[in-house]
């Protein structure tokens, strides 16, 4: 078996703890609900007998070893209740708004891995210069920002003051249409559609809910690549490869990037933490129908089945995140992938 | 014929701390073919000294006199361009700790390639072979196994011969190696200087040896430079060194180097400790542990006599 | 003590930064004791008529919907939010740094069980856990004194159980058990009191993070229910408003909460630099 599948399956193995602990706290979650689950469940609205209906539906009269065990079989139908608000299954709801969540986040990603690898590079290879300054600014302002205030302060800045930005009504502004759906991404879905307007108008909305989350991520990223370089950079290693005579670029990239790029890899899960959080509230700025601003509306209106779902799901990504760190960086770096 | 001529070179530091001279007035000349010792206590400046030949000095450093001259090229004036050339093609370096003076997560072979890439125009596939060839001259078993190894998977010993073929890659006339076989067994390290010796009688090359180890200058140098505290302070053919040093410091050095026939307690360590680099420095900066010392050696500069043909003292009042 | 006043000074001078933030730092302590002594309108009291006033020399900050005076509310808003972010630091500081110790010093099943639990903790992205917690347990300000409390654990544990290993074996711990000291009383007075400057390195870069944890959750609507002032449900109320141009609704409970955090990160920076330079990054 290769070595990489191997590493692969091992951090898979490592992973299902992780997974089992979120199943184990999602149901205590929602089922040690303090006072009446069933009432919960049924919602404010419900008279005795709707709650006792709801009560023997969702099997809430048994024992918690045998709620769990029904819990644990639901799961795995993929079923995960019923929303109060939608009438919808849950599962329904959160698979129609993931791809909004995901792409947002994805976008931030992207945008936040593409500003601060460069800026903590240039901070660490020009120390003391005003890119060093600005970088330390960034990365301590980063930290402090709420990401709700950042995108109203955004949205003030460019969409009422500049005109920049659409109104942040969600994911298309309402003259557009939504391109046939394949992946669920509107910018990918639009191109392959050849709808040019549309994947505009798409960006156009992506942009500045994109450019809030992305900005929290910077900081910790940027922060890091900084530290790292700046260790690496001196060290024996690269000194070596400049007395060998190599091109800056080959000893900046292929030597000391490479390299420092490692610790920042890890801290990629922290952030990612930090994102699938703060996506909730910048989701709720700018009206975006993803899953979080779906369990916020379920969270005020005591809806509680879409809330565990909603928790299940952001726990399992998050899971899988990790993983696909852990693998990412068992690939770059071979004394993980060796040391078997 | 003079491969190398280091002409007064006079290097500082600027730190938080204040300026330190690291090397003052440094001079010695190396010729084609000819292996050089340069020796010292910890912190006499040899390493400094070789980062300034090969222009990898800390960004902290500053020139501040003297010439560097490769086959008449000043290499202090010189464009970076050029120097870039020189540097892994005519001139190589190799380090002490040679496992983290490699990339930890490139395969061995790919590192030698980057160099051959860079220097000598070959294709890719002509550079994997010629990688392979550079890892069997020095000494490497199985090497086309081992070019695609880590350095986290060689032994110590077997990682300084990687970084041998690294520098020998393209033929340099001037090998540095700065202390290189520190932290090695001796059984190693005896194959490691045999293995130096060899490629450079092979290819008349040049060598300077960096060592704190006046017995392995001693076997392997045609010439040693004595330095303490950033002056060169002798500079002798190796037999003549031994059997007439002409400074107090160099007696006193060879008097510390344990040999057969003198217990460990007849050693006469050399008293004092290197001065303080920073702020004013007397012209003779040894002149404060030496045993001749006296107002000869405060007034005026530090004087450089040739008391042989080939064998030069700094020193007012040479034995 | 003139070394300790001396080696603060430096710090000070190297980084005025420091000295500024600590300035805020006791701003910000003032306003959560006698805010509402200062505070020139009633926070609660609401004028329709004078709804949505841009900022003018009567009110400073303008005033919102309900026609009450921004500037009054937020000051009065620091009371609450220093109150939550206090509580749930010193709970999750309390228990943790209690556990870490338990963990550092006993090992074996102890420190199995709690690294269990901080890893159950840390499996989920933090935010989304202390809805669910406030979820769980109810829509009240102590739920989300206590979500927070629950997110902010594993910090305190992982630093203090590393801290504990760190000095295991040190002189003062053999010291302290040749006295004939048990368990307790080693733990307690001797290595505890140890380990406190750099956990309160911690406890004050996660004061801000502790705010900004409980605006948010106020943001979306949980815990604080209107009217209480409180930022982020301040920041809240005016978001509706940032689309048609009243910026001063949300922008100044925004800012005020921005400057608190960033207050209390770099007064922690400062700390580390006091207590630790070598932590620096």
């Amino acid at each position: 078996m290769p070595r990489t599948l191997r590493l692969i399956l091992r951090r898979l193995l490592s992973a299902l703890p992780s997974v089992a602990a979120v199943v184990v706290v999602t149901f205590v979650l929602t089922r040690a609900l303090p006072g009446d689950p069933a009432a919960y469940f049924a919602g404010p609205a419900a008279t005795p007998q709707a709650v006792e209906e709801v009560r023997k539906r969702l099997g809430l009269d048994r024992t918690l070893p045998e709620q769990f065990l029904a819990y644990l079989g639901e799961l795995a139908r993929g079923e995960m209740g019923t929303s109060l608000t939608t009438g919808q299954p849950v599962r329904e709801d959160i698979l129609a708004r993931l791809p909004a969540s995901l792409e947002l986040t994805l976008a931030a990603l992207l945008l936040a891995v593409a500003v601060a690898i460069p800026l903590g590079v240039a901070a660490a290879t020009r120390p003391g210069s005003w890119i060093d300054h600005m970088a330390r600014v960034v990365s301590t302002a980063g930290v402090s920002l709420p990401v709700f205030f950042t995108g109203l302060l955004l949205v003030y800045v460019f969409y009422y003051l500049l005109g920049w930005a659409p109104a942040p009504m969600g994911r298309l502004d309402l003259f557009a249409s939504t391109p046939p759906t394949v992946t669920g991404f509107l910018l990918i879905d639009s191109l392959l559609a050849g709808e040019g307007a549309t994947f505009r108008a798409a960006a156009a909305q992506l942009v500045l809910p994109a450019l809030t989350l992305g900005l929290f991520s910077v900081a910790p990223l940027a922060r890091m690549t900084r530290a790292s370089m700046l260790g690496v950079l001196s060290s024996d290693f690269v000194r070596t490869a400049r007395a060998s005579g190599l091109s800056r670029s080959t000893v900046l990239v292929t030597y000391a990037l490479r390299n420092a790029l490692l610790p920042v890899v890890t801290t990629l899960g922290m952030v990612f933490s930090f994102l699938l959080g703060a996506n909730v509230l910048v989701e709720k700025v700018f009206s975006w129908p993803g899953i979080g601003s779906y369990a916020i509306e379920a969270l005020v209106a005591s809806d509680y089945a879409p809330v565990q779902g909603f928790i299940l799901t952001m726990a399992v990504m998050y899971v899988g995140l990790n993983l696909l760190v852990d693998v990412l960086y068992g690939i770059i770096d071979p004394r993980v992938r060796i040391e078997a | 014929m003079t491969l190398l001529s280091v002409e007064t070179l006079s290097l500082s530091f600027r730190t938080r701390a204040g300026t330190v001279r690291a090397l003052e007035d440094v001079s010695f000349d190396l010729a084609k073919g000819e292996t050089l010792g340069i020796v010292g206590e910890s912190g006499s400046g040899k390493s400094v000294l070789s980062f300034a030949v090969m222009g990898i000095s800390d960004p902290a450093a500053r020139i501040t006199g003297g010439a560097v001259r490769f086959e008449g090229l000043d290499l202090l004036t010189a464009p970076p361009r050029d120097l870039d050339a020189l540097r892994g093609a005519e001139m190589a370096m190799i380090f002490q700790n040679p496992r983290v003076a490699l990339n930890p997560i490139r395969p061995v072979g790919k590192q030698i390639e980057d160099v051959l890439l860079r220097h000598a125009g070959l294709t890719r596939a002509e550079a994997r072979v010629r990688a392979v060839e550079m890892l069997a001259k020095v000494r490497i078993p199985d090497p086309e196994r081992r070019a695609k190894a880590y350095p986290f998977e060689m032994s110590g010993g077997m990682c300084q011969r990687v970084m041998i073929a690294l520098a020998l890659a393209c033929a340099p006339k001037l090998l540095i190696a700065d202390e290189p076989t520190t932290g090695l067994d001796v059984t190693t390290q005896a194959a490691i200087m045999d293995l130096v010796g060899d490629l450079a009688r092979e290819s008349r090359m040049a060598v300077i040896l960096i060592t704190h180890d006046l017995g392995l200058a001693a076997e392997r140098c045609d010439r040693i430079a004595v330095m303490h505290a950033g002056h060169v302070v002798e500079v002798a053919p190796t037999a003549e060194l031994f059997a007439a040093p002409r400074h107090p410091y160099t007696r006193r050095l060879i008097a510390t180097t344990p040999r057969p026939g003198v217990t460990l307690a007849e050693l006469e360590p050399i008293p004092g400790a290197l001065p303080d680099l920073r702020g004013e420095l007397p012209p003779c900066r040894y002149a404060a542990r030496c045993e001749r010392s006296d107002t000869a050696c405060g007034a005026g500069p530090l004087p450089r006599l040739t008391v042989r043909p080939g064998h030069l003292v700094a020193c007012a009042r040479p034995l | 003590m003139t070394a300790t006043l001396r080696h603060i000074r430096y710090v000070l001078a190297e980084n005025p930064v420091t000295g500024v933030a600590f300035g805020g730092f006791l701003l910000i302590l003032l306003l959560a004791l006698f805010g509402p002594l200062l505070a020139p309108y009633d926070p609660l009291a609401s004028d329709t008529a004078a709804a949505l006033q841009p900022p003018s020399w009567a009110h400073w900050f303008g005033t919102d919907h309900l026609g009450r005076d921004i500037l009054s509310r937020v000051m009065v808003a620091t009371r609450l939010d220093v109150q939550i972010s206090l509580s749930a630091v010193a709970l999750s500081f309390a228990c943790g740094s209690v556990a870490g110790v338990c963990a550092g010093w006993f090992g074996g099943p102890v420190e199995r069980i709690l690294s269990r639990l901080v890893d159950t903790i840390m499996a989920f992205p933090l935010f989304v856990l202390a809805m669910g917690v406030v979820a769980a347990l109810g829509n009240t300000v102590g739920n989300i004194v206590v979500a927070t409390a629950i997110i902010n654990f594993p910090f305190y544990v992982r630093m203090a159980r590393a801290e504990t290993n760190a000095r295991r074996e040190a002189g003062f711990i053999e010291a302290a058990r040749l006295g004939g000291n048990g368990d307790a009383r080693i733990l307690g007075f001797h290595l505890f009191p140890n380990i406190l400057p750099p956990m309160m390195v911690q406890v004050s870069l996660n004061m801000g993070y502790a705010i900004l944890n409980a605006a948010g959750l106020s943001f979306i609507g949980l815990g604080v229910r209107p009217p209480t002032p409180e930022w982020g449900i301040m920041v809240a109320e005016g978001a509706s408003y940032i689309v048609s141009g009243e910026w001063w609704v949300a922008l100044f409970p925004g800012t005020v909460l921005m400057l608190a955090v960033f207050c209390f990160n770099l007064l922690g920076d400062g700390l580390r630099d006091i207590i630790d330079p070598r932590r620096r990054t």
